[in-house]
């Protein structure tokens, strides 16, 4: 029972017996920072995984500015990494409240306590929507492409710049192809959902465009840009095609490897997810202060404990920002 | 606790420039991507390298002055700090090795 109190008020705060505080740290705080050394650990699993991955793949992997090009409000402009840049800073804000909310706990200014913490709420839950927002448009994708019978991704070129397949597939679908639904099965069952294109229909509109090119995932080293293929070699790399991708699921992505969307839901999701539950912990001990609950106990510890699970979850995005998005 | 008294408003602000000022030279730098960073560099590209390092700034000063891990008994944080780095960095070590081996062995192994 002792454990789950920081400070008691008859003074035998310490532990279970003695004078001196382990470290002059409190048992909740202390705990609090192994936990975040082993959920740090957990993390770098992550992440390492990622790297060992990306190092296999090193000569195919997606390009992030390509990927991440969204900005809300602006239709099909090529907007790389600023959407990202403003969820980071609004994550470093929401840290920048939560540690004045602590300040403000140490002068046990009750008041500002409260405002500080739902303004670091506030800011966690933008950041949640950004990143669902984010997410939405890497499941939607933005250009579409093919994927070849030997499961690469090949994406459209016009003039050097990637281009759409709905820029440039304007003719019927021929093979009457219709999203199977329930409603019309036999028994209970529909079907992932279909391209809007057939993989026929992209190859005829590709041939009646000569300026069109292919680019495929490998990357040159020298400029670190995709290879773009010749028209006489994309017109055959394209006889191999099987299948019209557009945006990403776990199996299949536009953009390239499987593997890299695979990792993106993972690790940005694993780390949503403790963004979420720092929310939710955040609201508990919002309300907490509200109710004075710390004001009678006589110190904000809490605010503190809480205040480093936040800052811990800042301090991964941190390390999570650099490798997706700019490495 | 035994800062109980002393306010940090300053230092926190003087944080979050910081932070703001580095989070924005990355953007900057990963958008423009200077050609002589780009593409040379040791081992990989000096704008990787330059990230990494901004990164681990960054990660300071949140570690230090938001976890006020500056404030702690120094054992305390070196309990935490040296544990992290050192089990990180072997991992890191072993798998990016890895990584790497599989990439020589599987690459050539691949028709584009």
């Amino acid at each position: 029972m002792e454990a789950n109190i920081a400070v008691n008020s008859d003074n035998k705060e310490t532990w279970s017996g003695g004078t001196a505080k382990p470290f002059g740290a409190s048992y909740g705080k202390m705990m609090m920072w192994f936990f975040i050394v082993s959920d740090a650990l957990t993390f770098s699993g992550f992440l390492a995984a990622y790297g060992l991955t990306r190092f296999k793949f090193i000569d195919s992997w997606p390009i992030a500015d390509e990927v991440f090009t969204h900005f809300p409000g602006l239709h099909g402009v090529h907007a790389p990494m600023y959407y990202v840049a403003l969820m980071t800073f609004i994550l470093i804000v929401s840290s920048v409240t939560m540690v004045l909310a602590v300040d403000a706990g140490h002068k046990m200014q009750q008041k500002k306590v409260a405002w500080y913490m739902f303004a670091t709420i506030i800011f966690g839950i933008i950041f949640v929507g950004s990143q669902a927002w984010e997410w939405k448009n890497f499941i939607g994708g933005s250009y579409g492409a093919v994927k070849t019978t030997d499961n690469q991704i090949l994406q459209f070129v016009k003039d050097g710049h990637q281009i759409a397949l709905a820029d440039f597939v304007h003719t019927e679908r021929q093979d009457e192809r219709v999203q199977h639904v329930r409603q019309n099965g036999l028994w209970f069952e529909d079907e992932p959902t279909v391209a809007n294109y057939s993989v026929a229909q992209v190859q005829e509109a590709f041939k009646q465009d000569p300026s069109l090119q292919i680019r495929i995932q490998k990357l040159n080293p020298e400029t670190k840009q995709k290879v773009v293929l010749s028209r006489e070699e994309s017109l055959v790399k394209l006889l191999t095609a099987k299948q019209v991708v557009e945006g990403a699921n776990l199996h299949v992505n536009e953009y390239g490897n499987p593997i890299f969307a695979d990792f993106f839901f993972f690790i940005t999701g694993f780390h949503g997810f403790h963004v979420f539950s720092g929310i939710i912990i955040n609201i508990i001990i919002f309300f907490n202060v509200v109710l004075g609950t710390y004001e009678k106990r006589g110190h904000y510890e809490m605010v503190e404990k809480v205040g480093l699970y936040w800052h811990f979850v800042d301090l991964v995005w941190v390390f999570v920002f650099t490798f997706f998005y700019l490495v | 606790m035994s800062h109980a008294h002393e306010s940090n408003t300053k230092r926190i602000y003087v944080v979050l420039a910081i932070l703001t000022i580095i989070t924005t030279v990355e953007v900057a730098l990963g958008i423009v991507k200077p050609a002589a960073l780009h593409l040379h560099g040791v081992g990989t590209s000096w704008l990787n390298w330059i990230f990494i390092i901004l990164t681990l700034v960054k990660a300071y000063y949140i570690a230090w002055a938001f976890m006020h891990l500056e404030g702690e008994k120094t054992w305390f944080r070196r309990a935490i700090v040296w544990t992290a780095v050192f089990l990180i960095s072997y991992l890191l070590f072993i798998i990016l090795f890895e990584g790497d081996y599989l990439n020589n062995t599987l690459a050539p192994l691949v028709k584009w």
